[in-house]
């Protein structure tokens, strides 16, 4: 019977079926449960590597060892590791590898969205989009056969959008693929210039014979309609042009490098009117356009944000939206936020009362930098709060750098927070580093990391030790402290802030989702309305849990979000928020 | 069977467990042979954010979002997030909302008002617009976490899904020690309607 499969569950489903037996990835939305999904297939090996850029070099060696592999990761997560890329391009394979990448239009949960099919057209790696569960599981089983047969790494795009829908999949056995022989070969895993050189011409044939490949490659096809229009489109704006323009002429592309070019004239030449629906780039519209064939794409959409049915409706047919009514306009926002009791807060709440400059990063904690807490001047990727910290004191000089805190996730800060940190040392700086040490990768799902002590698969490890990885890199002056322990926590941050040399603050304690650490505390919290002034000091933290009443003027405890963290009780100089007896 | 796919957009706040509902339904309409497509809302919007899932169901469907002004129905677990989703709802579409409220982070910090009127608002539009309290249904249950299985009921009556048919999908997707309070709790919501 079929099964309703999210893209990414169908994607591990696919590279299960195609006997993998070695997966690597990073966590990062929308692609975390391909590899959480994958790992829960008996006889296979998977790990969450330190980050992208280990996870592609474990699976280059695994597949330059004879395995099948499959590594995975976020759009930008594929910018790490595109060193590795790039030359794994020239040297190839032994056993197949895909490297699924999945982009996030619209960024739902992203610092950009920029589009990763431009990866396959530069480092001459094929392309493969799916549209549907169905289709991931199938491409991706067919991408390790194209993997062997061409040489080559195979790239599968997905987007949030087809990673986090789930529709109907029919599912296959699991082949049992021999592990490849592996043979020293110097000349194609060795990439000194000398043997590059001759690699790159080999690149040039495969990518030549891969075009002739892909006229062909049932992957592609034409599904003809009413001639007087024709649409080329691959992925998830596939599903929206048959939803909204069922009777026009369909150029499928399964494949999205290279291109097809004799199939794109056959289907240019039919059509009276040929649209290109692309969601991010004109990747497709441009090539077609070279190939002097008259197209419309890019002028009638935009290249920010995602698709939607009702967006292809109205470019290409002008139709106007019948609906219940509008009221979008009369409702306030709703942002993420932190969790009730989340460690995060009392970190972000006493840097914004100390007014510091913040240099951020990535994960749970980038929620500080929204208001109340508005606690953070910059945030570009994952790991560059030292660098960037680092950098301002080079700037602005020492004085601005004991009004500086760079703020890093355990995850982040193993990630890629440590070479910078090993610049700060090396460069004389005096850096002030919180690495806020939740015990996981929270943000993506609650991931292990080699910090936390587990593998993938929950099984105990070797747990990275913290404080001694950041002394053995030259940092003299650790500390540790709760976060939600505000008295100490702001102790200490003004004696390290104050130190003419680099120190690194340790805020330990668990995210409270983590169920094996979740007890069930009977504390209830209530605000005392005789002690309470109205003054809205404990609305500052930010907690859905403590609410203001405004016909009584007095602060309120929401019992139904309130973990009783005992966060806001410190705060309030009244001593308003009270403990209830019995 | 009904060629004719459906559409049902449920909303909410991250953590509301809108996504327990949406699968159950979607898995009611894969055991009726349907074809089923669900979108769903992972990642940074679950932190308290808002979140909407989709089911469409049918003949054959291709898209896994609903195009606005196509809804059948709206399942909204808290006031303003069904009022936010209004647009996609179709002229004669059912309205459904779960009278609770989540103050978002603006109204908490001050920058922004609860609109309070919304139920009234929303009943401008549409007037057949139905409220019920789920959370008071579930903590009657014994556990206010199985709202989202109380509002299961409440939209298993409106899209007239066979009792047996949900029944066995709870079964199938809840785990095995919290089946007898999540069926009790969607008996409870066939009630509400
Ligand atoms: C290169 C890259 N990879 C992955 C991600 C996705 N991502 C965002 S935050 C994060 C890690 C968060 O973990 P941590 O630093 O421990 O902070 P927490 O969320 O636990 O507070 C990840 C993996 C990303 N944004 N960029
Ligand atoms: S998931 Fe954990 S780290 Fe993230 S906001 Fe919630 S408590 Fe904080
Ligand atoms: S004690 Fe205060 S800050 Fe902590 S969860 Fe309760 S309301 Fe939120």
């Amino acid at each position: 019977m079929k099964r309703l499969m999210l893209g990414n569950e169908a994607i591990a489903r696919g590279a299960y079926e195609a006997g993998a037996t070695v997966a690597a990835a990073y966590p990062g939305t929308p692609s975390s449960e391909i590899l959480s999904s994958f790992a829960k297939y008996e006889g296979v090996y998977a790990e969450w590597s330190p980050n992208e850029k280990v996870a592609l070099e474990v699976g280059a060696g695994a597949s330059v060892g004879g395995a099948r592999t499959l590594v995975a990761m976020k759009h930008v997560g594929v910018n790490v590791a595109a060193d590795p890329l790039y030359t794994l391009s020239y040297i190839g394979v032994n056993g197949g590898l895909v490297l699924v990448s999945a982009d996030d239009p619209g960024m739902y949960s992203s610092q950009n969205e920029q589009d990763n099919r431009g990866y396959g057209r530069f480092a001459k790696i094929p392309v493969l989009e799916p549209s549907d569960s169905q289709e991931a599981r199938d491409f991706t089983k067919f991408a390790f056969f194209l993997s062997e047969e061409f040489d080559t790494p195979v790239i599968l795009r997905t987007t949030t959008r087809l990673s986090h829908s789930q529709t109907l999949v029919e599912e296959g056995e699991r082949e049992e693929i021999a592990l490849k022989e592996y043979k020293k070969d110097a000349a194609k895993y060795v990439m000194l210039p000398g043997y590059a050189r001759l690699r790159h011409v080999e690149v040039e044939k495969r990518m030549a014979r891969l075009k002739e490949y892909v006229e062909t490659t049932p992957l592609n096809r034409i599904e003809w309609g009413d001639k007087s229009l024709g649409i080329i489109t691959s992925g998830i704006p596939y599903q929206y042009v048959k939803e909204v323009l069922p009777t026009a002429s369909v150029l499928k592309l399964g494949i999205t490098n290279p291109l097809p070019e004799k199939l794109i004239r056959e289907f240019a030449e039919k059509v009276e009117r040929l649209i290109v629906v692309e969601e991010l780039e004109p990747v497709i519209e441009e090539q077609v356009k070279a190939l002097g064939i008259k197209v419309e794409g890019k002028n009638l959409f935009s290249v920010i944000g995602e698709y939607s049915p009702e967006l292809i409706e109205e470019k290409i047919k002008g139709t106007e939206i019948r609906n219940a009514g509008d009221l979008s306009s009369a409702v306030p926002a709703r942002p993420p936020l932190m969790c009730p009791g989340c460690p995060h807060r009392g970190v972000f709440y006493t840097l914004r009362k100390k007014k510091l400059v913040v240099t951020g990063d990535i994960g749970c904690y980038t929620l500080g930098a929204l208001s109340p807490l508005d606690a953070m001047d910059t945030c570009l990727c994952m790991g560059a709060s030292i660098g960037m910290a680092l950098g301002m004191e080079k700037a602005r000089g020492r004085e601005f750098a004991q009004k500086t805190v760079a703020v890093i996730g355990d995850s982040t800060f193993v990630h890629s927070g440590i070479t910078a940190l090993i610049d700060v040392v090396y460069n004389k700086g005096i850096s002030t580093v919180l690495i806020l040490d939740n015990d996981t990768t929270a943000m993506t799902g609650h991931q292990e990391h080699p910090a936390t002590g587990f593998t993938i698969k929950n099984e105990p490890t070797y747990k990275l030790d913290l404080p001694t990885l950041v002394k053995a890199v030259g940092v003299e002056h650790i500390r540790i402290v709760d976060p939600l322990n505000l008295a100490q926590l702001e102790q200490v941050l003004d004696e390290e802030l104050s130190r003419k040399a680099p120190s690194v603050i340790i805020t330990k304690r668990p995210c409270v989702l983590l169920k094996k650490y979740q007890q069930d505390t009977a504390t209830r919290y209530f605000v005392d309305d005789e002690a309470c002034t109205g003054c809205k000091q404990c609305i500052r933290v930010g907690c859905t849990g403590v609410y203001f009443d405004d016909d009584a003027k007095k602060a309120r405890i929401n019992l139904k979000t309130c973990v009783a963290c005992g966060l806001c009780p410190q705060v309030c100089k009244f001593d308003a928020i009270k403990v209830m007896e019995g | 069977m009904s060629k004719e796919v459906k559409n049902i957009l449920i909303v909410g706040v991250g953590g509301q467990g809108t996504l327990l509902t949406s699968r159950i339904i979607a898995q009611v309409a894969v055991q009726m042979g349907y074809d089923v497509k669900i979108s769903e809302v992972h990642g940074m919007a679950q932190r308290g954010g808002s979140v909407v899932s989709q089911v469409r169901y049918g003949e054959k469907v291709y898209s896994p979002i609903i195009k606005k002004g196509d809804a059948d129905v709206i399942l909204g677990f808290e006031k303003i997030e069904a009022a936010r989703w209004l647009s996609y709802l179709k002229p004669e579409g059912i309205l459904i909302v779960n009278d609770e409220r989540i103050d978002p982070l603006p109204v908490m910090s001050g920058k922004a008002r609860y609109p309070d009127d919304i139920i009234d608002k929303m009943k401008g539009l549409v007037p057949s617009t139905l409220v019920v309290n789920a959370s008071d249904i579930a903590l009657k249950c014994g556990d206010i976490k199985v709202a989202n299985v109380v509002l299961v009921g409440v939209l298993s009556k409106v899209m007239e899904l066979p009792i047996e048919e949900v029944e066995k999908a709870i079964i199938a997707i809840v785990p095995p020690k919290y089946v007898d309070l999540n069926i009790k709790a969607f008996h409870e919501g066939l009630k509400l309607v």
